[in-house]
């Protein structure tokens, strides 16, 4: 099964003719995930890498029955496009672009609590690799050789990190149901719960890698939700022990501002709602391994 | 982005929000001129830069005459301070802002910030003001007033009256304290700033209210917007190592440590750093060099940490998505061969094309140490900086 995507799904590209949105279209269809247009305001009407451009959103969406998309929007327009895919009926939607200013974030989360949250679009970044259901589809930048199919779920912050993840996991022998980037922005569309909350019911997921860092609450409302619903195996890293408070490290919300924030406090609350700790970055894939192990003995 | 106070408190003025009349000094006599121009008979010198605390560090004082100001000036000018924020290498005091003193009766803490739980600007304020926001919640938590304001109306009148009932003001002040609390609020959404602080802002003995400290700092993501917001930066009041790397594009932060680190994506770079120093060692900076990788940028990226001198070893840590390892090793052999890179080098390339990239890497004729993992690469650059110190 997977979650939010696989080989099926429908997906626009935001950004579609643009230097990004066109490499990284051309990746994904590569992959073999179902790309059925893209959207570029004064393009409609045009043919793009095989597929149809549309102008608008809900014009893309009426003719392709679109359910998913990508942003490869730069950021002064980004927020603009996400509202744009939410209004039109998207049900899932990635937005990869890096640099939206936070108070953007804050209106696009206002605007998509319009909707009920049965119809409510559900967004993961900005500033994220992306998704992948590996062997299915692929919505987003990562290389996709590096994932194996396969039945743990990996949810983080950051890209590369997460690469790190699957390739340790890979070189076990252990493959991935879906990993999803949450990105590294202070206000992000979905955090670890929201994705956690879809692990959860995925039927095809048995145990979940979970990437955190240093600053803001969600690693913590995480642990909370994983020691009172998640029924399965939950393996966790936190990046920045060596973060000094008040700097940002490279992501916009990589900033340790309170109590709790730091990567030590991450892993003390984490440990206490009976996550597993991968105690290196090297030792992200063997930890899985022996949760997995565990799990079998029990 | 940081400014400096008497920026922050020219930003307000325009808001509505009542500060001190004051002005810029760069020099001692400049200083003593100033005064002049402002009257009055008691004056208060401040170093203008980017910390906190600067009270406690002697940053700010207090003259009566024109001799006091004078060697008060002379003492800050040139100097570099040290509070409890800055670390022990303070920053240096280029200006200061002279301002005419203030007859306190209250002092109130008024603060905006981003909150991420909430995803909502939330006001901060207590009656408790003066001691710092960390002090005022573990001594006197009670006096805290939070409010939380709807990205989708903005800051309402009410809001603003909730926060000055709250801190249990004389009602002849709650509609000046409403007036400062709105404008605050519009400086901080219209200006796309992350966090303002006044602290204390102050209930004067003639009943008026007054912003006597003012700290703001600005989202970068927004600069590109805020063009009158950009231009305040003060490169002075940055980590040199950090001002040559993010003027070329690269993100970094300067460390204390030793071990060099050139690595793709924030959370890897974080993750390396972690890798170091559990391996016993200590990283001189973290810096990303971002998605598209090419040669040029990993030679910026060498630049810009042999630029440390600390620095004993190298390492460099790609997992390449979008950009490839070939690419990345070219940029490394190309940067090494142009800068004559005598500290030792430690590579660890995964992902895209990493047979070519370890290919280009081992035919360099260059001796480089090469690392399978990330834990590999991390031991051998502790040992490798170990040795060369």
């Amino acid at each position: 099964m997977a979650i939010f995507i696989n080989e099926n799904t429908p997906i626009l590209v935001q950004g579609f003719t643009g230097r990004i949105g066109t490499f990284h279209a051309q990746e994904m269809i590569d992959y073999g995930t179902n790309v059925v247009g893209g959207v570029t305001p004064g393009k409609g009407g045009s043919t793009h890498l095989g597929r149809p451009v549309f102008n608008t959103m809900k014009g893309a969406v009426d003719e392709t029955k679109a359910e998913a998309s990508i942003v490869f929007v730069p950021p002064p327009f980004a927020a603009d496009a996400i509202m744009e895919a939410a209004d039109a009926g998207i049900k899932y939607c990635v937005c990869i672009t890096d640099g939206i200013p936070t108070q953007d974030m804050i209106r696009v989360k206002r605007y998509m609590r319009r909707y009920k949250k049965e119809n409510r679009m559900v967004l993961t970044g900005p500033n994220c690799a992306g998704t992948i259901s590996p062997g299915k589809a692929m919505l987003g930048i990562m290389p996709g050789h590096i994932y194996m199919p396969g039945r743990i779920g990996i949810v983080g912050r950051s890209g590369t990190l997460g690469y790190e993840a699957a390739s340790q996991l890979k070189s076990l022998g252990i493959g991935v149901s879906t990993s999803v980037g949450i990105g590294g922005d202070p206000i992000n569309g979905s955090s670890f719960k929201d994705v956690l909350e879809h692990f959860a019911e995925d039927p095809d997921t048995d145990a979940v890698m979970m990437i955190g860092e240093i600053g803001g609450p969600q690693e913590a409302e995480a642990g909370e939700y994983i020691r009172d619903h998640f029924k399965k195996p939950v393996v966790a890293y936190i990046a920045g022990l060596s973060a000094p408070k008040g700097r940002r490290m490279g992501h916009a919300g990589a900033i340790v501002s309170s109590f709790g924030e730091s990567a030590s406090e991450k892993v003390d609350i984490l440990k206490g709602c009976g996550v597993i700790i991968a105690p290196t970055p090297s030792e992200m894939g063997a930890t899985v391994q022996k949760a997995l192990a565990a799990r079998k003995a029990a | 982005m940081d400014i400096h106070e008497y920026q922050a408190k020219e930003l307000l003025a325009k808001f509505n929000v009542p500060v001190p009349r004051g002005g810029l000094a760069y020099s001692p006599e400049q200083a003593v001129y100033r005064s002049t121009e402002i009257g009055g008979s008691r004056w208060v010198v401040k170093a203008q830069i980017h910390s906190g605390a600067r009270g406690k560090a002697g940053g700010i004082k207090v003259c009566n005459t024109d001799n006091e100001i004078e060697a008060a000036a002379e003492g800050l000018l040139g100097k570099k301070l040290v509070t409890i924020q800055t670390g022990p290498a303070g920053k240096l005091v280029s200006r200061l802002y002279i301002e005419e003193a203030t007859d306190i009766d209250k002092e109130i803490y008024l603060s905006f910030v981003m909150d991420r739980a909430a995803e909502k600007i939330v006001v901060v304020s207590s009656a408790a003001g003066g001691m710092d926001i960390e002090e005022i919640s573990h001594s006197q938590p009670d006096t805290i007033i939070k409010v939380a304001v709807d990205p989708a109306v903005g800051m309402q009148g009410f809001q603003a009256r909730e926060v000055a009932f709250g801190l249990g003001a004389d009602p002849e002040i709650i509609s000046k304290l409403e007036r400062v609390i709105l404008g605050c609020y519009r400086a901080f959404r219209d200006l796309d700033a992350s966090m303002l602080e006044i602290n204390p802002l102050v209930i004067t003995k003639q009943k008026s209210v007054v912003a006597l400290d003012a700290k703001m700092s600005f989202d970068e993501n927004a600069l590109f917007r805020r063009p009158q917001i950009a231009e305040l930066r003060d490169k002075s009041q940055e980590d040199p190592r950090e001002t040559y790397a993010n003027d070329r594009g690269l993100s970094y932060v300067g460390l204390d440590g030793d071990i060099g680190c050139i690595v793709n994506g924030a959370g890897l770079a974080m993750a390396t750093l972690d890798m170091i120093k559990l391996a016993g060692g200590e990283p001189a900076n973290f810096l990303d060099i971002g998605g598209g990788a090419s040669p040029e940028r990993v030679t910026k990226s060498f630049k810009a940490v042999l630029r440390d001198k600390n620095v004993k070893a190298i390492l460099v840590n790609v997992f390449a998505g979008i950009n490839r390892c070939d690419w990345v090793a070219k940029g490394v052999v190309d940067a090494i061969r142009e800068l004559e890179i005598k500290v030792p080098i430690v590579v660890r390339l995964a992902g895209t094309n990493v047979e070519e990239g370890r290919k280009i890497i081992d035919q360099s004729g260059l001796t480089m140490i090469s690392a399978e993992t990330l834990a590999d690469a991390a031991n051998k650059a502790v040992s490798a900086a170990k040795q060369a110190a």
